[in-house]
């Protein structure tokens, strides 16, 4: 009901704006109309990739200026129409991102201050450029003699209209964006970009993408400022004016929510224009200033980040109370720690699903893994034990694809996937949980699993996608949980949290790293019966544990690492007995 | 291609720019690194204690230096109570950003106010008299400017490097919850460093008094080429910004002489892109 609201209320919003100028709105309220509807689109364009992603860039102004001298460059020198001239300088803004990011978003350290330098620094070395080149040369240019067609009952309801469309167009993509599995996933790397990887999200194109268009939108919307001023110049275009601007606008409102920007660039549009001329001016330019610093340390969210929180915070509220009502015995758990009495039949007959040989990983100096032979066939559950140190942590970094080996095979489902990306190696089946939970603490708990399901292995509908979300979440028991923030939650259903995402992938091999450290007694009890109740579904299951009455109740296999080697593998019974296992973990006199 | 003797000239201005470029550097790094702050209002701080030279020295007549003695307390004082006003709230670097960035707009609008948007120049003895090194000509504000640079830094690192407080300040930089266990109360050491940067700034203030032209929209124009400065050195290190200053100030001038004076920006600038992106740290 909320959102039909919501949408109706937009949708009445822009038939006025786009019916207003006929309606006899003044020229003077059109352009301020045009001033807010600028700053709409650059903020909400920065918002595409640096609001959702975190990836705060400093140099919308840079693709701005390019959209800018795109058109003082397509409309006089090359005597293009303005349409396909402000496309086409929104295409070049485009393109110098795509140019950019290629460059930064390979470099991995690049984050936070290093991102929001470089791109500062584009800015002014595109400037410097610009200057020195016959595309501006030093004294500006000029867009007077560019023919205009007129849209709308005035000469100066072209600009409207043009800006009023793109800003429609732009919120209207920021929208999408949100909304899609391409906005979730960027979200996912603002909290974690690591993490976002190793759950399918293939960051560099999504960052890419985000980035080519924003860029575009900022190219378009300073194309029709260069003809809107008709003087291009160097020192007014590729100042830190806009940059800043456009940031503050964004965070003002609520960077992690695609109205935030709009709503950001409206107030602040209208508060500088409450102080227009002279003396008055510069007054407002002081309450402005402090305005936003006030803002910034009181509602470091923004307006619609707070004004979430608070809603969150009293359905939490809600959701206590109700629970308090209906308090219900939690039900115990009736099987003990004990064997199961199938146990698979011979492993030798049956079918590899994941085959490791020879994997080394070497880092400066030291050697974590060293020509490790690994076999998991079809349903096994193979305990993967080691003193602390021993290369297991390794060994699930380096085949999930976080590292790259220095030598050696995987072969996952007969597929080579050995120095693969680690979203590629997620969607082909294989699935991993963190040790200390590291799920996307600014995701809900259900966001969080969609986006697991969303980026598994095979592609699904939004609903589907939740369908596949809510079925893990109640296999686990964290179907009333959805609405929760990770924060919320207690270890035991945070490491749960984990199982969910990572079995939403529909994993054909999973790789968990210690799920049970740390955990109560009681709920290791719970925690095996799901571990046993996941294998019973199919998936094949590698287990890195140092609790030993677990590992030997699950495990119908063993392996040892130590020092990066297998010393030993076989049945628990047998491995749990040989004297190198016994020396690997208590030390040389133990084994006497 | 110019004469040795005009490379040489070029050389010096750029190490006497550098050194500026330094100045202010050392008071932005050690707020960035030391306090996680990226600290705007230090270029607004810069030009108002530069305006107040400027303004005593017209008025009142009174000397650069001894307008120094007094800024250098009273803007101690104005970053301490700012960082005691920033301290009541949970700010991440970025915000900082926009914190101190509101502060600089509403510090500019007040310059313009005061003192208009029009362009001005301090006349001083120390501009106006020069001296000879080898075939260099190198002015005192020159000369001023370069051992105040020197001297901020020799304090600074003495202070993080041979005493305790500076030995807290480093530890609760690294680790602000070990080093709360350990006794350091870092909150009050934040107050100092944030007193220490500002009190940088007035003295960087009255060395743009004495060189530069004053304008108020000029303090955004330093920012960017400061940013480089800092990046290429380590954050909240006493040494490095000094480098940093002198790398970019040097290759700056040497564009200037070499080339074109309007190419300049571009050294800065794509020596701070190449340094972020060399410098990967391991995997």
């Amino acid at each position: 009901m909320n959102k039909i609201w919501q949408s109706s209320g937009l949708f009445a919003v822009v038939i006025v704006l786009l019916a207003a100028p006929y309606m006899g709105l003044p020229v003077h309220w059109q352009s301020l109309l045009y001033v807010v509807f600028f700053w709409v689109t650059l903020a909400t364009s920065w918002n595409m990739l640096s609001g959702y992603s975190g990836y705060f860039s400093f140099g919308h102004g840079a693709f701005f200026g390019v959209g800018m001298y795109g058109m003082a460059t397509l409309a006089t020198k090359a005597e293009w129409p303005v349409v396909p001239a402000a496309l086409g300088s929104g295409l070049l803004a485009a393109v110098l991102a795509l140019a950019v990011g290629a460059v930064v978003f390979n470099a991995r350290k690049i984050r936070g201050e290093s991102f929001a330098l470089i791109t500062m620094a584009v800015g002014f070395v595109l400037a410097t450029v610009i200057v020195n080149t016959p595309i501006d040369g030093g004294p500006g240019v000029y867009l007077m003699s560019v023919s205009l067609p007129q849209w709308g009952p005035k000469p100066a309801s072209t600009f409207y209209y043009a800006s009023l469309v793109l800003t429609i167009l732009c919120v209207a993509v920021a929208w999408w964006l949100f909304h899609a599995r391409a906005g979730l996933g960027l979200l996912a790397i603002h909290d974690d970009e690591d993490v976002a990887q190793v759950n399918g999200v293939p960051t560099f194109w999504l960052k890419m993408g985000a980035f080519a268009l924003s860029s575009f939108f900022a190219g378009v919307m300073g194309a029709i400022h260069a003809l809107y001023v008709s003087y291009v110049t160097v020192g007014e275009t590729f100042n830190i004016t806009v940059p800043l601007t456009v940031v503050l606008m964004s965070v003002l409102g609520g960077s992690r929510h695609w109205a935030g920007p709009m709503l950001g660039g409206i107030l602040i549009t209208f508060l500088l224009n409450a102080f227009t001329a002279g003396e008055s001016a510069l007054v407002g330019k002081v309450i402005i200033g402090l305005v936003l610093a006030g803002a910034v340390l009181v509602m470091p969210r923004g307006i619609l980040g707070t004004w979430q929180l608070r809603q969150h915070k009293r359905l939490m509220q809600k959701n206590q109370d109700a629970e308090f009502l209906h308090a219900s015995v939690e039900s115990v758990p009736s099987q003990e720690l004990e064997r199961p009495l199938t146990r698979p039949a011979d492993s030798m007959n049956r079918q590899k699903v994941l085959q490791v040989r020879g994997l080394s990983k070497q880092f400066a100096g030291i050697r974590a893994l060293n020509q490790v032979d690994l076999d998991l066939y079809q349903g096994e559950i193979l305990g993967l034990l080691g003193p602390n140190g021993s290369g297991k942590s390794t060994f699930i970094n380096v085949v999930t694809g976080h590292y790259k080996p220095t030598e050696g095979t995987v072969l996952l489902q007969g597929q080579s996937c050995a120095g693969w990306p680690a979203h590629r190696i997620r969607r082909q089946g294989l699935s991993r949980t963190y040790q200390i939970p590291r799920p996307f603490h600014g995701l809900t708990v259900l966001q969080n699993v969609i986006l697991a399901a969303h980026y598994g292995g095979t592609r699904l509908s939004d609903a589907q996608a939740k369908q596949e979300a809510l079925e893990w979440m109640r296999f686990t028991g964290l179907h009333d949980k959805g609405d929760y923030f990770p924060d919320e939650l207690n270890l035991h259903q945070r490491k749960f949290l984990e199982l969910a995402r990572a079995l939403a992938a529909r994993p054909q091999v999973l790789l968990l790293d210690e799920v049970l450290s740390g955990l109560t007694p009681f709920e290791i009890i719970a925690a095996v019966q799901t571990i046993r109740r996941i294998r019973d579904r199919g998936t094949s299951i590698v287990f890195v544990e140092h609790v030993m009455s677990a590992v030997l109740a699950l495990s119908d296999r063993l392996v040892v690492l130590n020092q990066g080697e297998v010393i030993a593998e076989g049945s628990p019974e047998d491995v749990m007995s040989r004297e190198e296992v016994v020396r690997a973990y208590l030390g040389d006199e133990a084994a006497v | 291609m110019p004469s040795a003797g005009l490379l040489l000239q070029a050389l010096a201005s750029g190490v006497f720019l550098g050194a500026l470029y330094g100045l202010i550097g050392l008071g932005v790094g050690l707020g960035w690194g030391l306090l996680r702050q990226i600290n705007l209002s230090h270029f607004a701080w810069v030009f108002l204690s530069a305006y107040i030279t400027y303004e005593l020295k017209t008025r009142l007549g009174v000397d650069p230096l001894i307008s120094l003695l007094f800024l250098i307390p009273l803007f101690g004082l104005l970053g301490m109570a700012v960082q005691a006003l920033l301290a009541r709230f949970a700010i991440t670097p970025f915000n900082s950003l926009l914190v101190t960035f509101g502060i600089t707009v509403s510090v500019e609008a007040l310059l313009q106010w005061i003192w208009s948007a029009d362009f001005r120049r301090m006349a001083s003895f120390y501009d106006e008299h020069k001296f000879r090194l080898g075939s260099v000509v190198v002015t005192y504000s020159e000369a001023l400017t370069m051992g105040m640079a020197l001297l901020a830094v020799g304090l600074a690192w003495w202070m993080l490097h041979r005493t305790d407080m500076g030995k807290s300040v480093r530890a609760s930089a690294e680790d602000p919850a070990i080093a709360t266990a350990f006794g350091i109360h870092a909150k009050r050491l934040a107050i100092w460093v944030a007193g220490f940067c500002a009190a940088l700034a007035a003295c960087a203030g009255v060395c743009v008094a004495l060189t530069f032209t004053l304008a108020p929209s000029q303090i955004f124009s330093w920012v960017g080429v400061v940013f480089a400065v800092v990046m290429v050195g380590r954050l909240g290190s006493a040494l490095t910004p000094l480098i940093g200053g002198l790398v970019i100030g040097i290759s700056e001038s040497m564009t200037m002489a070499l080339i074109a004076p309007t190419w300049a920006p571009l050294v800065a600038f794509t020596v701070l892109i190449l340094i972020l992106l060399l410098r990967r740290g391991d995997e």
